[in-house]
């Protein structure tokens, strides 16, 4: 596979007309803009990769003419911060892609479900949909969308706890099926979208499929905003081409020290320096929301899983086993090796179980809580126990 | 139909159906611990993991629905081994003190670690890193954290079965626990007692509260009378403990082993049951009178039976706008307990005060009941102390006692005499029928016309049922009611209890008389019964309640030799002073929260 640079693309933060991006979509027959969103390759840029011209299209095709889209705002995941900044500058791109889901799904209700911690940006975001409200329904569009506010719970980000969260229950992720495109919040056909994506999907309205398709490789078409943070002498956002190496990565946001790389979040994967050169960021090598943090040789990787590892302990929604008390066998078993209280090869057995965390929890979060415990433990495992 | 394959064996099975129950049909067992029968899908403990052909990770198989063409394997080395840990994570949080434990030898974390999780433990101890309190605030029962798994099933019956919410999950991750209202203490919160949660905790996280010591401490004392009685829905289960299976009658041998256990008489709730049938039915011909003739408004119809103390704390809680509306029988317990150390210690010429007053009881609730401050009106506390099924069951097995060849018996004499009106109390709808054979009598001199006195529409496990009885030729003194249809109505389980409440309170139901069970199935399938107890066995429970009536001498509450006797010797007639002073009782208003 063809390894690419490092490319700065400039779609998620352009300024376009949207009254003009709007009025093609209003007059675009609805299986036509699902069209476009399948062959412009967009898959959902919150984490997991669902491609979104197939959600879509699975909402579009169910019979209840109660649907709902809901834009996952619950920006949670350690690392990142990029929504955030969307919100903040680009809102009404937002509600301008919630809106075209709307009408390609058959839906006139959308719902925000707005980080807790990001109600500073209430304000103007309500002042903005209130702008936005006049204009779609001077255009002629019968949607509407309203905010939910989150409590701060990281599983909340999960899509089914977060309809969960909506309903006014506790945030806990559903048994699966039935699919969100089936039965969604308040049980009805829900397209929910990552505030990213919902910009994306405009944007490839706006400028077609095929001249999307051209950024990224096969399996990660477009482009994508990443939150860099960590040890960077640029912290920040950056709107990047996907299927780049780490390496090129690092070249650009690296401080020279670069010892690892950890793609994705807390929930992502460690890529250490010996495989910045043959790992590819995207679907392909390794997947990420958004978050891009770099650790240089001052760092414990030590305590960077401890962090993690305290972190999903906390934020298990406790429901299922292997989540709720692997989380907490994994981060006391770090401590007990690194305080010598057991032997190093327990943390064998701790693969094992990061392993089993994997295949037998109930949501995304459990799945992946082994994702940055097995990367740094393989790579960094003198780390952990010295 | 869709066709998938279990185990490399085809199967077509309805749509919806889960694999869990796919793999039944086959007869291939797939360990659970979350799933009860009662209760909806929750799919959080994971032991059921399956593998799917293709499929990315493992699935649940109570929560995941049948597809077509699925390839399922339910016992391949990823599944073995995700099972073991999970057992063994279950047990690290768990304080795995069996040998001590309750609900030792009875507990299903215990059968699957006997299955999966021998030998040397895995993983590390949390149970020390929690903050663990035990919560034995409550009479019924205790709460002990340090034990619970977080399977959630006892939140899922408080809030689906019961309507109540006592309890519910809070925090998260590693902080989750159930928890009550404000972490108060369930003494302090809106808790019934049923024990629903008791009943269906898979460990010994939820527990009755025991009083299997102090029974035998008044039975070894020598200056104690220790009499027993044992309600009707404990002679249909007690066998499920001790060998038989569920449905079997054990009611002659019970009787023989609560002899040899050292009581000094093993008497009959039945009668105290026959004995509310003459006090209620005659207060509820009395408020038809004043509301149909005398055109009383302070008299609130319908009326509620009062024998359930779960349904009496519900509607404390809930509907204290009702409370009027409650008969002010006490429970046949109740009555027992003001009876035996009045009228029972005269008739033997024993002082009271050495009387103790015991009670076996499907139920936990009782033992809040027994513990009201209004339920001494003998002078002492009329029940001294209750045991549930579960704990007879450890008397029996401490005593040695081979329970199955046992010499059946009958109860003593004085309050030991019972008919099949009483029996039926144990069922839900039998409050209802036993008190439609007597009060349809007084009325109209003749029994009830239904075949054989088997009144079927109030009788089955639909969760709230109607009925309703043509009163026609009526006697004299009951003539105001000819030609009055009357409307009846039965809820069991709280959850049932609530909808039936809403409809009296807001006007859009007009019954005269409603039954109210707080257990699902009634005290038959109450929360101090052998574990398991679900709609299967509840079943069973009942046939074998119906079929103990049918095999009564007298079949009717006004019959009982023992009843008619009291009347005559000591209370006068039903509803009269005496018996006001023994029999009824009043409620309390408590908080919604």
């Amino acid at each position: 596979m063809k390894k690419r640079g490092l490319n700065k693309v400039d779609l998620i933060f352009e300024k376009v007309d949207l009254r003009e991006v709007l009025t093609v979509a209003y007059n675009m027959p609805q299986a036509e803009i699902i069209q476009k969103v399948l062959d412009s390759g967009l898959k959902g840029r919150g984490g997991a990769g669902f491609p979104t011209g197939l959600k879509w299209k699975y909402t579009a095709a169910e019979k209840d003419p109660d649907k709902y889209i809901v834009c996952n705002a619950d920006e949670g995941e350690p690392g990142t911060f990029k929504d955030r900044e969307i919100l903040d500058r680009v809102a009404y791109k937002v509600y301008g892609g919630m809106v075209i889901a709307g009408k390609a799904v058959g839906a006139k209700t959308g719902i925000v479900y707005l980080r807790g911690e990001y109600k500073f940006l209430l304000p103007q975001l309500l002042a903005e949909l209130d702008e936005f409200h006049r204009l779609i329904k001077e255009i002629g569009f019968d949607f509407s969308i309203s905010y939910r506010m989150g409590s701060g719970a990281y599983i909340c980000g999960e899509e089914s706890a977060l309809f969960e969260s909506i309903e006014g229950f506790r945030g806990e992720p559903r048994n699966k099926p039935p699919y969100p495109t089936v039965s969604g919040v308040f049980g009805k056909p829900t397209s929910i979208n990552n505030v990213e994506t919902l910009v994306t999907a405009l944007m490839v309205i706006k400028h077609g499929p095929e001249s999307y398709s051209q950024l990224g490789t096969k399996d990660s078409r477009g482009s994508k905003v990443f939150s860099i943070s960590g040890d960077t002498p640029t912290p920040g956002i950056f709107e990047l081409e996907l299927g780049m190496t780490v390496q090129a990565f690092v070249n650009e946001f690296g401080d020279g020290d670069t010892k690892a790389v950890q793609v994705g979040g807390a929930s992502g994967f460690c890529v250490p320096r010996k495989r910045f050169e043959d790992t590819i960021i995207g679907f392909e090598g390794v997947p990420t929301g958004g978050s891009m943090k770099l650790f240089n040789s001052s760092r414990s990787m030590y305590n960077v899983l401890h962090n993690y590892l305290d972190f999903f302990a906390e934020e298990s929604c406790g429901q299922c086993t292997p989540c709720r008390v692997g989380c907490q066998q994994l981060l006391k078993g770090v401590q007990k090796v690194k305080k010598g209280e057991v032997k190093s090869t327990y943390l064998t057995e701790l693969i094992k179980l990061a392993d089993t965390m994997k295949v037998a929890s109930k949501c995304g979060l459990g799945q992946s809580v082994g994702n940055a415990f097995k990367t740094i433990v393989e790579n960094f495992r003198e780390e952990i126990i010295y | 139909m869709i066709n998938l394959s279990i185990n490399n064996q085809k199967i077509s099975v309805e749509e919806g159906t889960t694999i869990l129950d796919a793999a039944r049909k086959l007869n291939i067992n797939i360990p659970t611990l979350c799933n009860h029968p009662d209760l909806c899908v929750a799919g959080n403990c994971r032991v059921c993991v399956v593998e799917q052909t293709g499929a990315r990770t493992l699935i649940a198989a109570c929560a995941m629905p049948v597809a077509e063409g699925m390839d399922i394997h339910t016992n391949t080395l990823k599944v073995r081994n995700a099972r073991k840990h999970i057992v063994e994570l279950l047990l690290s949080e768990h304080r795995s003190d069996c040998t001590k434990c309750y609900r030792n030898q009875n507990c299903e974390l215990q059968s699957l670690a006997n299955e999966f999780a021998f030998g040397d433990t895995i993983f590390l101890d949390l149970v020390e890193d929690h903050p663990y309190v035990i919560d034995r605030s409550s009479p019924s029962f205790i709460k002990d954290d340090s034990k619970c798994i977080r399977c959630q099933r006892c939140v899922r019956t408080c809030t689906e079965l019961q309507h109540i919410s006592a309890i519910a999950v809070a925090n998260k991750g590693m902080h989750q626990k159930i928890s009550s209202f404000h972490d108060k203490p369930m003494s302090h919160v809106v808790c019934t007692n049923c024990g629903q949660c008791v009943n269906r905790c898979p460990t010994g996280a939820l527990v009755e509260k025991t009083y299997i010591d102090q029974v035998w401490d008044a039975i070894y004392d020598p200056g104690k009378h220790v009499i027993v009685q044992t309600a009707p829905a404990v002679r249909v289960a007690l066998g499920e403990d001790l060998g038989y299976d569920p449905g079997e009658r054990v009611t002659g041998k019970m009787v023989t082993a609560l002899r040899q256990l050292g009581f000094d008489s093993v008497l009959d709730t039945d009668f105290s049951a026959d004995l509310t049938i003459m006090e209620e039915g005659t207060e509820f011909l009395t408020r038809l009178k004043k509301v149909l003739v005398d055109g009383d408004k302070n008299t609130a119809l319908p009326m509620f039976t009062s024998c359930s103390p779960g349904w009496i704390k519900f509607i404390e809680h809930k509907y204290p706008e009702l409370l009027n509306n409650l008969s002010t029988c006490k429970s046949p317990q109740q009555m027992f307990g003001a009876l035996a150390k009045t009228y029972y210690a005269q008739k033997k010429n024993l002082d009271p005060s050495t009387i103790v007053s015991v009670s076996i009881m499907p139920c936990t609730a009782k033992k809040y009941e027994a513990d009201r401050p209004e339920m001494r009106s003998s002078g002492y506390k009329d029940i001294d102390y209750v045991l549930t099924t579960r704990e007879l069951v450890i008397m029996v097995k401490q005593a040695g006692i081979d329970f199955r060849n046992l010499e059946p018996s009958g109860f003593d004499s004085v309050m030991g005499e019972s008919t099949g009106a009483a029996v039926i109390f144990g069922a839900t709808g039998g409050v209802m029928e036993a008190a439609l054979r007597t009060a349809y009598e007084i009325v109209t001199g003749r029994e009830v016309p239904f075949k054989n006195l088997n009144i079927t529409p109030v009788r089955g496990m639909e969760g709230i049922k109607e009925a309703s009885i043509k009163i026609e030729d009526c006697v004299d003194d009951w003539k105001f009611l000819e030609g009055a249809e009357l409307k009846v109505a039965i809820a069991h389980g709280l959850t049932n209890a609530n909808k039936l409440m809403r409809l009296v309170r807001s006007g859009e139901a007009s019954y005269h008389f409603i039954e109210i069970m707080a257990c699902p199935g009634g005290c038959l399938g109450g929360g101090g019964q052998p574990i398991p107890t679900n709609a299967e066995v509840r079943k069973r429970r009942m046939n074998a309640i119906y079929s103990e009536d049918e095999h009564m001498e007298f079949r009717k509450s006004h019959d009982n030799p023992d009843v008619i006797a009291i009347y005559e010797e000591f209370l006068g007639q039903p509803n009269s002073e005496r018996a006001h002073e023994l029999l009824h009782t009043h409620y309390t208003e408590r908080e919604a929260y």
